[in-house]
């Protein structure tokens, strides 16, 4: 097991800089995900942690040591790609084996190592098989396995889940999460599924351009956002933008005041989860007219039009609102989120 | 039931007479088989005057009867018998191999390289190489030959080879048939130890076996039929192939075709051969060259 220690890292491909001075470290054992758009630079960050990309500028440190300019062999790392990358010419054994082919060790050691990570995989019975063979999470438990076999220090997982149909990409969740906890090997996970950012990860790295937005854990980036974009990346639905107006000890919203000291004055945003934001009877915040409705069972979201701007809610799943009709909704003041002009959370 | 019956009967006979109707009075199925007989003709006519060739005495030779009078497998003997025909078809065997082993191997190398290496130059390499298939090979042969020549490669099973040890439209057919492979099979392989020839050779290559196999077959059928650069550069009997030692057949009063025929015949048996086992892998590796070129 290791550290993994990213110093200032850059890249750039000519002039485009596409990373810009990336600063981040994974404590021994721990489960970090990177997590953000297409094109935000996620893969890009684990590749040069891999070393399959060069680092342009900063440090990569993995286990204290600066490996910038060692080969991807050399680093101690076992990576898992998006689409596998198990060899469909080669039986399940020979993929899980193929890491071990330059460990110095017999055999039957070799092969034990084979059967044990077959077995912890619940491959066992499918080792004499071919790719082929397999469904998605097999040959996703086979990718896994391969890189199980060399025992590395650092697990990469790059959007491994991302091929799989629903059902099967929450299962094999579960089961990389209970693998994390069985050898708390450290391991940085890229996806640009939120939903499995928070429920893998020890900690969470959101990206965009090329700029680490926030780090911290799934409560902290979903309860504090640093600013609106991970307010609106993290949670689904995303979270509801109002423009606001904030005065001494209270904030104007869609024409009414809420009392919420924002501890400055002039224009704010004002975030409110679809979750916290409830179609009641009682006192309300907002009054608004329903244009959509999307049941989801015990619950139904219900879109409402407030004075020309459309919030999500959440409404009682068996006693609806009707379509059209005009709604109250109301949210606890301490449940808004604020952000200033620049998009960044008002403390 | 027996409604249903009725209905489902009624309905397979409207089916059957419908086919039988659009069968033979489609005029556009008419013409296309009509073409398609006609072309089959064109091209099994000249094996089949071949193989009838083969099995007449000079006498008949110019009847253009396809069954001889007195059919006789005389030629046959007589051009197994004699040592030279086993010796040039022994020529040929080798030089298609070495070369097919050789120009497989460079092609699918530099074809690789091309196509998973990023370096200054590439595209322009690449241009260069595929732009020498618009060289006929009329006009290659006075510089190989000058290239023989210099280098005493002349009358050499090596000067028969060199030409072919490594192909434009192998580097052209493989750099494709890579794209197919994703690179993240190679890195994997890579964060796995391999060096970069190892990559190239136990994962690369296996997922591209099909296009190797087409290949093999393609340059290892041109070589076993080429003549033209054979017959330049060879001039002791020994070191003829195949197709050039027919030739020998020829005498200055007379052309021996009965014999000519029968080595013919005989030097199809390998291409039969290796079409029959591989011709999966040539339909496959036609099909795909044609989807990616």
């Amino acid at each position: 097991m290791a550290t993994v220690s990213l110093q200032n890292l850059r890249k750039t491909y000519g002039k485009t800089e596409v990373l810009h001075g990336l600063s981040l470290d994974v404590a021994d054992g721990e489960f970090v995900v990177l997590v953000g758009p297409s094109g935000c630079g996620k893969s890009t960050t684990l590749r040069m942690i891999a070393g399959l990309e060069d680092v342009s500028g900063g440090e990569v440190r993995i286990g204290g040591q600066v490996v910038n300019h060692l080969e991807p062999k050399d680093r101690n790392i076992a990576m898992v790609f998006q689409n596998y990358a198990i060899y469909p010419h080669m039986t399940v054994r020979k993929n899980i084996g193929f890491g071990l082919r330059r460990a110095k060790m017999p055999a039957a050691d070799k092969a034990r190592r084979i059967e044990e990570v077959a077995a912890i995989l619940s491959m066992t019975d499918y080792l004499d098989r071919k790719p082929a063979q397999l469904s998605g999470g097999q040959r996703q438990r086979v990718a896994i396995g391969r890189a199980m076999v060399r025992d590395p220090a650092v697990f990469l997982f790059d959007e491994p889940l991302s091929n799989l149909d629903a059902q099967l990409r929450s299962q094999m969740r579960l089961e990389i999460k209970k693998l994390h906890q069985r050898m708390h090997t450290t391991i940085v996970f890229v996806t640009h599924d939120q939903v499995e950012a928070m429920t893998m990860a020890d900690r969470i790295v959101i990206m965009k351009d090329g700029h680490i937005q926030q780090v911290g854990t799934p409560a902290e980036v979903f309860h504090q956002p640093a600013n609106i974009f991970v307010a609106q990346f993290i949670g689904a639905p995303s979270m509801n933008l109002l423009a606001g107006q904030a005065v001494a000890g209270s904030i104007t919203v869609a024409g009414r005041s809420l009392a919420r000291d924002a501890g400055q004055t002039g224009p704010i945003t004002v975030g409110i989860r679809p979750d916290d934001l409830r179609v009641t009877d009682g006192p309300s915040s907002f009054e608004g007219r329903v244009v959509l409705l999307e049941p989801l069972g015990a619950e139904t979201l219900a879109y409402v039009d407030i004075g020309g701007q459309e919030v999500v809610a959440r409404a009682d799943g068996r006693n609806p609102p009707a379509l059209g009709a005009v709604v109250q909704l109301h949210v606890a003041p301490e449940n808004l989120h604020l952000f200033d002009g620049d998009g960044k959370a008002v403390e | 039931m027996t409604d249903i019956r009725a209905s489902a009967d009624s309905l397979m006979k409207g089916q059957s007479s419908a086919r039988a109707a659009k069968g033979p009075r489609d005029p556009y199925a008419v013409l296309r088989w009509t073409l398609l007989a006609m072309g089959a003709i064109v091209m099994v006519m000249p094996i089949v005057y071949m193989l009838s060739a083969s099995i007449k005495y000079p006498f008949e030779m110019y009847d253009l009867n396809i069954i001889p009078k007195e059919p006789t497998f005389e030629n046959y003997t007589y051009v197994l018998s004699d040592g030279r025909f086993l010796r040039w078809f022994g020529n040929s065997f080798l030089i298609a191999t070495l070369t097919t082993i050789s120009a497989v191997f460079f092609d699918a190398l530099v074809g690789y390289a091309l196509c998973k290496f990023t370096f200054r130059g590439r595209t322009f390499m690449f241009i260069a190489i595929l732009s020498t298939l618009m060289i006929p090979t009329e006009m290659l042969v006075i510089p190989w030959y000058l290239m023989s020549k210099s280098f005493g490669w002349l009358d050499s099973y090596w000067g028969i080879m060199f030409p072919g040890i490594m192909t434009a439209f192998g580097t052209f057919l493989m750099k494709q048939f890579f794209e197919t492979v994703p690179d993240d099979f190679l890195e994997a392989a890579r964060i796995d130890g391999l060096n970069e020839f190892q990559i190239w050779w136990s994962v690369a290559l296996p997922l591209v076996a099909p296009a190797l196999s087409a290949l093999a077959i393609f340059i290892f059928l041109g070589n076993w039929t080429a003549f033209l650069w054979p017959l330049i550069v060879t001039n002791s009997q020994d070191l003829y192939t195949l197709p050039v030692g027919l030739t020998t057949f020829s005498v200055e009063q007379a052309v021996e075709w009965e014999l000519i025929m029968t080595g013919a015949a005989l030097a199809t048996i390998p291409t039969l051969i290796v079409f029959l086992l591989f011709q999966r892998y040539i339909i496959r590796g036609v099909a795909m060259a044609g989807l990616k070129g």
